[in-house]
């Protein structure tokens, strides 16, 4: 079974002034959503107190509201999590009252409601949470630059350039569909991020080798149509990768619960994105810069090929 | 000869296949709900303990499956989680204080197999439910509290010198703040305070009119007070973990200033939080005898150098200003009876320097009363204009007050208690007592069980379904290549966990979620090769050919294309925390175990099969 007819020519680098258009567009709308609506930062970031609880029968989030509200907790965000018998409360960090006895007086008032089973407890003081916040937004920045520099030493200050842009363009389009759609982000679609940028590159990393190969062994051909070869020549394992990728993560997202809901969305939008990006943001960036065959020579002895330079 | 591996790599591949599936193994055997009982007191059970316990639950007619000694410790496994319930009540009723009784998960992976160093994965609390808590020392309160032992300790060298200050306190801002009236009596201060406590760094200078004598810790004695700040803290919680009963608490330091304490399985977090946060201090002080507290506490005047506390009952009592010693000194309080009076008492032990100040202390004072204060110190964090401030809260009381009989050292005991009730109470409140520093809790995540087991099966069944699909797609595309790096992408599957047991890596849900990104991803080393292999077939090459150069030029794209995803995998443990680490480890450890396997996994296996001899056409 084959998807890619062999043989198939696509164009890929001739539509990159419309592929560039529509990721500049997606890239402001995004911008635009992360400045106006911001992402919707979970506890983790935010510092608070999360509880889950689990019903024996399905539980009216109403009545669960007004038992709380008399205890005092009128602020509490509650809404089902997964199931009509889960349950989860959001409270914020409250003045007066000890946050960490928080869980156990909400709890306690819980017991009211009907036959309540505590699931999950999650408090986070304001000052992890700020910390949490900071540790993620340097491990983006630190991978992305252990790879700028993997990428520059391994193929070409170009290639690292290109790779990065694309990197730099997933992140972005993630967070921002995150935004967009207002979904939680916390610790673990964090992760997942960082999970995209590694499969993003990974992406990359193999579409780059096949234009090097290529720029060294065929003798002829404008810098498009080198790289233009080189896509059509992965774009069958490019897909064939991101398929086999994202039936595991719809497996997740179908089947993994609530709790990994985000997780496996970011990782899916980050796949998809990450896929195009490889094709579209990495090549033609190295494009741009203007990348050609002399660039990717190996190396040759100085000296012999220009005897008569000037010193 | 092309396509044909040597037979030391066969041998290599299938030992290495054995021992992952060996060590892959205990992971399938499930685990008993159980109960652990061990002593207090360190050591190993008393013989009879089985005996007793056996008994216990036949008499109560609570099934088990088995009361075995292991270690120092007694394990009695159950058939389900209610009869392990009730089998944990009725032996904490009957074996009493000093054994620490507690709920347990215990592997019956076979006696072979654990002999070999095979043991289960090891869940995560998001997996296996349980408590995980950060713990913030206070350290500006570990620094305020050495400060005011030398504010303390300054007071007895000035007196004895008979050097006159005006005033000794804190300083403003930091240090011990000393007054003089004249330049002279505060040369000759600086001169002694110089001698007895070199480390201190002191500097001398004019302020309204006053000399005054500043002396700061050093930077280094700072940093030391703080390490055994925190030292100090771990040992005590680790004894009250002791005293919750958790089966396999991790209390490990996080960074300068935190704890983390992770008790898995533990249920009632409330009662976990009332003994682990709550921090209590101890302090020794003399009654300041001939004053009557009851005309102190009308008029509110107490007299010079001395303080006014409350009792337990309430009346009122008169206490030296002076602090003779703190429950830092403190090693251990044990309750038990007195040998000549038969009555009840709490044996104290205290630490060298505490022994030296209690014996000067209670040596001109012997026939006085002497109180110890019990001092609970609350950090609360208050949002104040939505800032986190934070607030410390104190509640002093007197927890009881005692005639010194005797001049006393290193180990003494408090007697004329009521009964072994407000011993064994006392004793506990001292120990606790030790706790020096207060602690605030910055960080709770509890799991409960019905949770975890959710996770668990969730977990699985994504690995599953997700897996299955993956291999179905391959074959289709790929027909015989693609089973073969079916084969590969299962024995991947053995290798992490395997891995995952060897090294006993915390798995959690992000985790398994790592494993199942691996599993799509490992594909990718097999279909990068796989493609170069229809290329090459596309090109005109001999089957063998392709299959060699397929393999060939794919390799140096699969190594950068992993090492490039290393990358961020490891730049993502080096910061994350709990479950991000989790997630971190399986993704590298699958890198590499799918680099392995997609290379030269599928490569023996094509060798076997296409490999020395002459091959039409290939299945790919």
């Amino acid at each position: 079974m084959e998807i890619i007819k062999q043989g198939m020519k696509l164009d890929f680098m001739g539509k990159r002034k419309l592929a560039t258009l529509i990721s500049a567009v997606l890239i402001v709308i995004s911008l635009f959503s992360l400045m106006t609506l911001k992402l919707n930062p979970g506890i983790d970031f935010t510092g608070g107190t999360l509880i889950e609880v689990g019903y024996s029968a399905p539980a009216e989030l109403s009545r669960v509201r007004s038992a709380l509200e008399q205890a005092g907790f009128g602020e509490a965000i509650v809404q089902h999590f997964g199931t009509a018998q889960d349950v989860l409360i959001r409270l914020a960090p409250r003045e007066g009252l000890k946050a960490a006895e928080l869980s156990s007086e909400v709890l306690k008032t819980l017991q009211t409601t009907g036959e309540v089973s505590m699931r999950r407890v999650e408090f986070v003081g304001p000052q992890v949470g700020d910390e949490l916040a900071e540790d993620g937004g340097l491990a983006v920045l630190f991978s992305l630059f252990a790879i700028l520099i993997y990428v520059a030493l391994r193929f070409e200050y170009r290639f690292s350039v290109g790779a990065v842009a694309a990197l730099v363009h997933d992140v972005i389009l993630t967070l921002g569909i995150f935004s967009l759609l207002q979904i939680e982000f916390d610790l673990t679609v964090l992760a997942a991020i960082l999970a995209v940028i590694g499969y993003s590159l990974n992406d990359t990393i193999v579409v780059f080798d096949r234009i090097r190969e290529n720029f060294r062994k065929l003798r002829k051909g404008t810098p498009v149509e080198v790289i233009n070869f080189s896509l059509n020549q992965t774009l069958s394992r490019t897909l064939m990768t991101s398929v086999t990728t994202l039936i595991v993560l719809l497996a997740l997202f179908f089947l993994g619960g609530e709790i990994i809901h985000g997780f496996a969305l970011a990782l899916i939008i980050g796949v998809v994105v990450g896929t195009y990006s490889s094709i579209y943001v990495a090549s033609s960036t190295t494009l741009a810069l203007g990348i050609s065959k002399e660039d990717l020579m190996p190396p040759q002895k100085e000296g012999a090929e220009q005897p008569d330079s000037v010193v | 000869m092309i396509n044909q591996y040597p037979l030391w790599k066969y041998l290599l591949l299938a030992l290495i296949v054995l021992t992952a599936a060996t060590y892959a193994l205990p992971n399938l055997y499930g685990e008993d709900p159980a109960v652990q009982i061990s002593l207090v007191e360190r050591g190993s059970v008393p013989a009879d303990t089985r005996e007793r316990v056996v008994t216990l639950l036949q008499q109560k007619e609570i099934p088990f499956k088995s009361v075995e000694v292991e270690g120092e410790q007694l394990l009695v496994r159950f058939n389900t989680t209610e009869e392990q319930l009730m089998g944990m009540e009725w032996i904490r009723q009957a074996l009493g204080d000093s054994f620490i009784t507690a709920l347990n998960l215990a592997q019956t992976t076979p006696e072979w197999l654990r002999g070999m160093g095979g043991e289960p994965m090891y869940l995560g609390l998001d997996l296996r439910g349980g408590v995980h808590f950060l713990m913030e020392v206070d350290m500006d309160a570990a620094i305020t509290k050495a400060e005011e032992r030398y504010v303390s300790d300054l007071r007895v060298v000035l007196r004895k010198e008979k050097i006159r200050y005006k005033k000794i306190g804190r300083g403003e801002e930091k240090g011990v703040a000393l007054e003089f009236d004249g330049e002279k009596s505060r040369t000759v201060a600086a001169e002694r305070i110089k001698q007895e406590y070199p480390r201190l760094l002191i500097s001398e200078f004019e302020r309204k009119g006053m000399q005054v004598l500043q002396l700061d810790i050093s930077e280094k004695e700072i940093d030391e007070t703080r390490k055994f700040a925190l030292q100090q803290n771990i040992t005590t919680l680790r004894n009250r973990v002791n005293e919750l009963g958790v089966a396999e608490p991790v209390i490990q330091q996080q960074g300068k200033s935190r704890i983390v304490v992770q008790l898995p399985g533990v249920q009632d977090t409330a009662r976990a939080k009332e003994i682990l946060g709550a921090t209590a201090t101890l302090e020794f002080r003399l009654v300041a005898e001939g004053h009557d507290p009851y005309e102190a506490l009308s008029q509110g005047r107490t007299p010079g150098g001395s303080l006014l506390y409350k009792e337990r009952d309430g009346s009122p009592v008169l206490l030296k200003r002076r602090v003779m010693l703190t429950g830092e000194s403190v090693i251990d309080a044990s309750s038990g009876i007195e040998q000549q009076s038969g009555s009840a008492a709490v044996f104290i032990t205290l630490d060298g320097k505490g022994a030296r100040r209690m014996s000067n202390g209670t040596r001109d004072n012997i026939g006085k009363r002497m109180a110890v204060v019990f001092i609970e110190t609350k950090i609360e964090t208050e949002q104040r204009g939505g800032e986190a401030v934070r607030v410390r809260k104190t509640h002093q009381e007197v927890i009881n007050v005692a005639v010194i009989r005797d001049q006393l050292g290193k180990r003494f005991q408090v007697t004329g208690l009521d009964s072994t009730e407000e011993a064994r109470d006392l004793a506990l409140l001292l120990r606790a007592g030790a706790l020096a520093v207060p602690m605030e809790i910055v960080e709770e995540r509890t799991v409960g069980p019905s949770l975890g087991q959710d996770n668990i099966d969730k977990g699985f069944l994504s690995v599953v379904i997700g897996f299955m699909l993956v291999l179905i797609f391959m074959v289709l595309y790929y027909k015989t290549f693609g089973l073969v790096a079916n084969v590969a992408l299962s024995l991947n599957l053995v290798l992490i966990v395997a891995l995952l047991s060897l090294i006993q890596a915390t798995l959690t849900l992000p985790g398994i979620a790592g494993i199942v990104l691996t599993v799509g991803m490992a594909v990718d080393a097999n279909v990068l090769i796989f493609e170069r292999i229809r290329e090459e077939l596309r090109s005109g090459n001999s089957p063998q050919a392709s299959i060699h150069a397929g393999y060939d030029k794919a390799f140096s794209t699969i190594m950068d294309a992993n090492v490039t995803t290393l990358i961020a995998a490891v730049v993502l443990f080096a910061f994350g925390t709990g479950p991000i680490k989790g997630f971190a480890v399986t993704l590298s450890l699958g890198i590499m175990t799918s680099m392995f396997t997609a290379i030269m996994g599928t490569r023996a296996i094509i060798n076997l099969i296409y490999g020395g001899r002459s091959v039409k056409a290939l299945s790919i």
